[in-house]
């Protein structure tokens, strides 16, 4: 059970949501939303020193309920969230750094893209592509 | 355009129904008014009509002239008797009945079939232009019809749609139609939509190889200009209208305009796609198309088309952002944010073919890559002949990276191709039996070994050829030496293998040569793994091959450096045999003797022919015989015998260098050599001595000497046979060199101050061992005494 949102400043709306199983999405987005919080709140804790592609990895949120809740932010403050279930063991922090990574790269490739609003929400099919083929590894 | 040779009545009608269209009597019918409502009176299909206007030239002049409305005329009753549009028919069909236009006048004007007889001067350029035969009724129309076709045209997209279709039916045709329209545009239906330039272009693009070619021409002469004109018609208006606009600009970009433009046209499109045997290639027209877009934002080809520049000019053509996004994420292959040229056509074709009504791929088909650099085509900016050359695969199916785009030497990220490259090269450059030998070279830890590393034996490509031609040439013996050699260095089972070995390879570094002679010898003993080493053996292999100058040769093995330790380790073997031990670390045990020689041979003396050749791992078994032998030769004393074989060595390492064979040779040699240092060691080494001096000399000799060490040897007689026999076999073929024989002096000596060494070192353990075991018997005898003194007590 995997579910990735990424949520922009500043008002912190999702701009892509993505889950599988698909069930149960709603009871994810909620989960998300929470986290936000624990994201700002780490993100405020780190203070000014917000470059490093550490810091920008948030590690576990929180583990509640039979899953945990992974954060990244990217230095334009925009949030990637991960729900991850618990049962699944076998995913590893370096394997939610990496997925991560990738995340980050398909944003940013779609940032580049010119017809792309900053803001919009993320229709691109490369990276529907991207983020199904991750979660079909974990899955 | 054919002349259009007209009936009287038909003259007539068609003189009247001139008339009637030219309101203005200028004698020029312009497309629109009454001469669009003429031909939709005609009740002819949007497309035919479309088709008419093309053939007659219309398109191409922007009006109908009087020839070109004649023409028209004419193929609207060709095309009203059901008979195919072609310029042909024009004249051949002879009694067409008139055409029939029901809504005007027509009585008449239906009475008369529309036999042009081609007053045809119009500006059919086409005609001229359009040599296919599909292009002919284009070529007569003129400018007539394509007025009225550009008339037609503009009143109603959806009826250019369907003339565009037709022209599909006859594919040939229509594109040349088009084309021809395309070119009229300039003359004066600017606005006319030509409806369905885009299906047309899609034609176009079938037709390219067929009529396009004629047309080519023409249409390459137009700028894109046109296209952004259409483009930006796109914007205002119905995109076939857009795409007449495009006419008076460029022909060529019109049609392509036209083309995307009539998106509208998706059948047509979906139609002409199905004829492509890849949708996705781009014409030679559309590309120079593209490249005149990409002009117009960014002048320097070879520059990149900022995001928001192409954002503004794509946003023209209409698409949903959404697709826009999509198309760009297909297009800006290195995600960078621009658009170099290659991608900016990628992203234009993309375009067109989306407004033709064709889905967006998943994938950038390969025709649309972005070719890099170093592929051939990407040379050309605004060749449309690469574009002729894409992939024909289906739509979506990248059937070939390259061809796709003439890409200028772009900063594309490396694709495929380049990195395929790539890959090659480094895969050439580096030999995986190179690779191996050097690590088995690298065992041992003889400082002369370590002068020899340096020397890449493998390093030379040639080596190994030769090597491997050696290992051949010997037989698969050899082949199997070397490479046993190179894969397993430490496989030498035996002590003694390994010594003979790394005698060889000793000797072969050292001279090459001098070992192959002693290896000449040894083979013989060894037996028969190569037949031909001993062969060469028997025939003073070392003589044979004197492998031509060691290993010199080669840049790869200093020989200087590396015949001295080859003759340390020529030496060496000799001596091994006696001081076996020595050499455990040597090379592989030699897979085979002549692998041993064939390092031996490469790296002592240059013997790049001889390493090279001398075994699939000449190149590993020098190095690790080296090592061995030099340690060995270090330990030991050098003996006498073992410069001699050194010697021999050399001159063979220096025979096998200089061919080939000679690397078999030295490879032989090596074996031969190690076969000598090792006969040498068992005390033979007066003889080999003798051997191994006269190697430099007559390479022969050493060969010589070495088959005698070789018959001395035994365990290694394998081994050594083979690579004597190699050794022998290159000497033998190789006539000295007297350059060699100097890099064989030196390494036959410097092997033989090895072996020397070697011998005495072996000597001395054996005198340690002797000793010892006086001792022990000593031992022994006391202990007897002992118990017989206790015995009678037992007795008793």
């Amino acid at each position: 059970v995997l579910l990735s949102i990424i949520c922009s400043p500043p008002q912190n709306y999702p701009l892509y949501i993505r889950s599988i199983p698909t069930e149960n999405e709603l009871k994810f987005h909620y989960t998300v939303h929470t986290s936000l919080d624990v994201v700002d709140e780490k993100i405020s804790a780190m203070g000014k020193a917000l470059v490093d592609q550490r810091e920008l990895y948030l590690g576990l949120l929180y583990p509640t309920e039979d899953y945990k809740v992974y954060g990244y932010v990217t230095n334009s403050k925009v949030k990637f969230v991960m729900v991850v279930d618990s049962s699944n063991t076998a995913l590893r922090d370096n394997e939610i750094r990496s997925m991560f990574r990738k995340l980050h790269n398909s944003y940013t490739d779609i940032m580049c893209n010119p017809f792309y609003n900053p803001g919009d929400r993320i229709h691109s099919r490369a990276f529907d592509n991207m983020v199904n083929s991750m979660m079909m590894q974990v899955c | 355009m054919e002349g259009l040779t007209l009936s009287e009545a038909e003259q007539r009608y068609y003189c009247d129904l001139f008339s009637y269209c030219d309101t203005e009597s200028t004698k020029k019918v312009a497309s629109n008014g009454r001469v669009l409502e003429l031909f939709r009176a005609a009740q002819l299909p949007n497309d035919v009509v479309m088709q008419i206007m093309e053939l007659c030239g219309a398109t191409r002049l922007g009006y109908f002239g009087r020839s070109q409305f004649y023409i028209a005329l004419k193929l609207v009753a060709v095309a009203q008797s059901g008979l195919p549009l072609r310029v042909e028919s024009l004249n051949t069909v002879k009694d067409l009945p008139l055409p029939r236009f029901v809504v005007s006048k027509n009585e008449q004007e239906s009475r008369h079939t529309a036999l042009y007889s081609s007053d045809a001067d119009n500006p059919a350029s086409y005609s001229g232009v359009i040599p296919p035969p599909p292009g002919r009724i284009q070529v007569k129309k003129g400018s007539v019809s394509h007025d009225a076709v550009q008339q037609r045209t503009s009143t109603d997209q959806q009826e250019s749609t369907s003339p565009v279709v037709s022209p599909q039916q006859s594919p040939p045709t229509s594109p040349h139609t088009w084309r021809k329209h395309n070119r009229h545009p300039s003359g004066g239906n600017n606005e006319r939509p030509l409806a369905g330039p885009g299906p047309f272009w899609a034609p176009f693009s079938e037709a390219q190889p067929g009529s396009s070619t004629s047309s080519d021409p023409i249409w390459s002469g137009h700028s894109p200009p046109p296209h952004q004109e259409n483009w930006v018609s796109f914007a205002d208006t119905p995109p076939t209208s857009a795409l007449l606009a495009m006419h008076p600009a460029s022909v060529q970009d019109q049609t392509t305009v036209r083309t995307v433009a009539s998106a509208t046209t998706t059948n047509e499109i979906r139609r002409q796609s199905s004829s492509y045997d890849d949708p996705w290639k781009i014409t030679d027209e559309q590309r120079q198309y593209y490249v005149n877009q990409f002009k117009t934002i960014q002048p320097d080809l070879n520059g990149f088309i900022p995001g928001s520049a192409a954002k503004e000019f794509f946003t023209k053509s209409k698409l949903p952002i959404l697709e826009l996004s999509h198309i760009w994420e297909l297009s800006d292959f290195d995600k960078d944010g621009a658009l170099t040229l290659d991608e900016f056509c990628a992203a234009f074709h993309l375009v067109v073919a989306r407004k033709n009504g064709y889905d967006l791929p998943e994938k950038l088909p390969e025709s649309l890559m972005p070719k890099l650099i170093d592929l051939e085509d990407s040379t050309e900016v605004g060749e449309q002949t690469g574009e002729v050359g894409y992939s024909s695969s289906p739509a979506e199916a990248p059937p070939s990276k390259s061809p796709s785009m003439p890409s200028l030497n772009q900063t594309w990220p490396e694709l495929n191709q380049s990195s395929e490259q790539w890959e090659t090269f480094s895969e050439r450059s580096s030999s995986s039996q190179t690779l191996t030998q050097f690590d088995s070279n690298i065992a041992p830890a003889d400082p002369d070994t370590a002068i020899v590393h340096p020397v890449p034996i493998r390093m030379t490509p040639s080596k190994i050829h030769m090597q491997e031609m050696e290992l051949k040439r010997t037989g698969s013996d050899h082949a199997n030496p070397t490479s046993p050699l190179l894969v397993k260095p430490p496989d030498l089972p035996e002590e003694n293998k390994m010594s003979s070995s790394v005698k060889f390879t000793s000797g072969n570094t050292v001279n090459g040569y001098s070992s192959s002679d002693s290896y000449a010898s040894d083979p013989e003993q060894i037996g028969s793994t190569v037949t031909r080493q001993r062969s060469h053996s028997g025939t003073s292999p070392d003589n044979a091959a004197p492998p031509p100058p060691p290993p010199r040769p080669h840049p790869s093995h200093s020989r200087s450096s590396s015949l001295d330790m080859n003759r340390s380790f020529s030496v060496t073997p000799g001596q091994q045999q006696a001081g076996v031990v020595a050499y455990p670390p040597a090379v592989p045990p030699r897979p085979q003797p002549s692998q041993g020689a064939g390092p031996h041979v490469h790296r002592p003396v240059d013997a790049e022919g001889l390493i090279a050749h001398t075994s699939t791992s000449p190149q590993q078994i020098p190095e690790q015989p080296n090592f061995a032998d030099f340690s060995q030769f270090e330990a030991f004393a050098v003996s006498g015998v073992n410069k001699e074989e050194e010697d021999e060595i050399e001159t063979h390492s220096e025979v096998l260098q200089v061919e080939k064979p000679s690397d078999s040779a030295s490879s032989h040699r090596g074996a031969k050599a190690d076969g000598r240092v090792e006969d040498k060691a068992p005390a033979n080494v007066p003889t080999s001595a003798g051997k191994g001096t006269t190697p430099l000399a007559p390479p022969p000799k050493p060969v010589r000497r070495r088959l005698k060490s070789e018959d001395e040897l035994r365990p290694e007689a394998e081994e050594h046979t083979q690579k004597t026999g190699v050794i022998a076999a290159v000497l033998a073929s190789q006539p000295s060199i007297p350059r060699s024989v100097g890099k064989d002096k030196k390494a036959i000596q410097a092997s033989i101050r090895r072996n020397k060494e070697t011998n005495t070192v072996l000597a001395r353990l054996n005198s340690e061992l002797q000793q010892q075991l006086k001792d022990v018997l000593e031992e022994r005898i006391s202990l007897e005494v002992q118990l017989e003194q206790l015995r009678p007590f037992s007795h008793l």
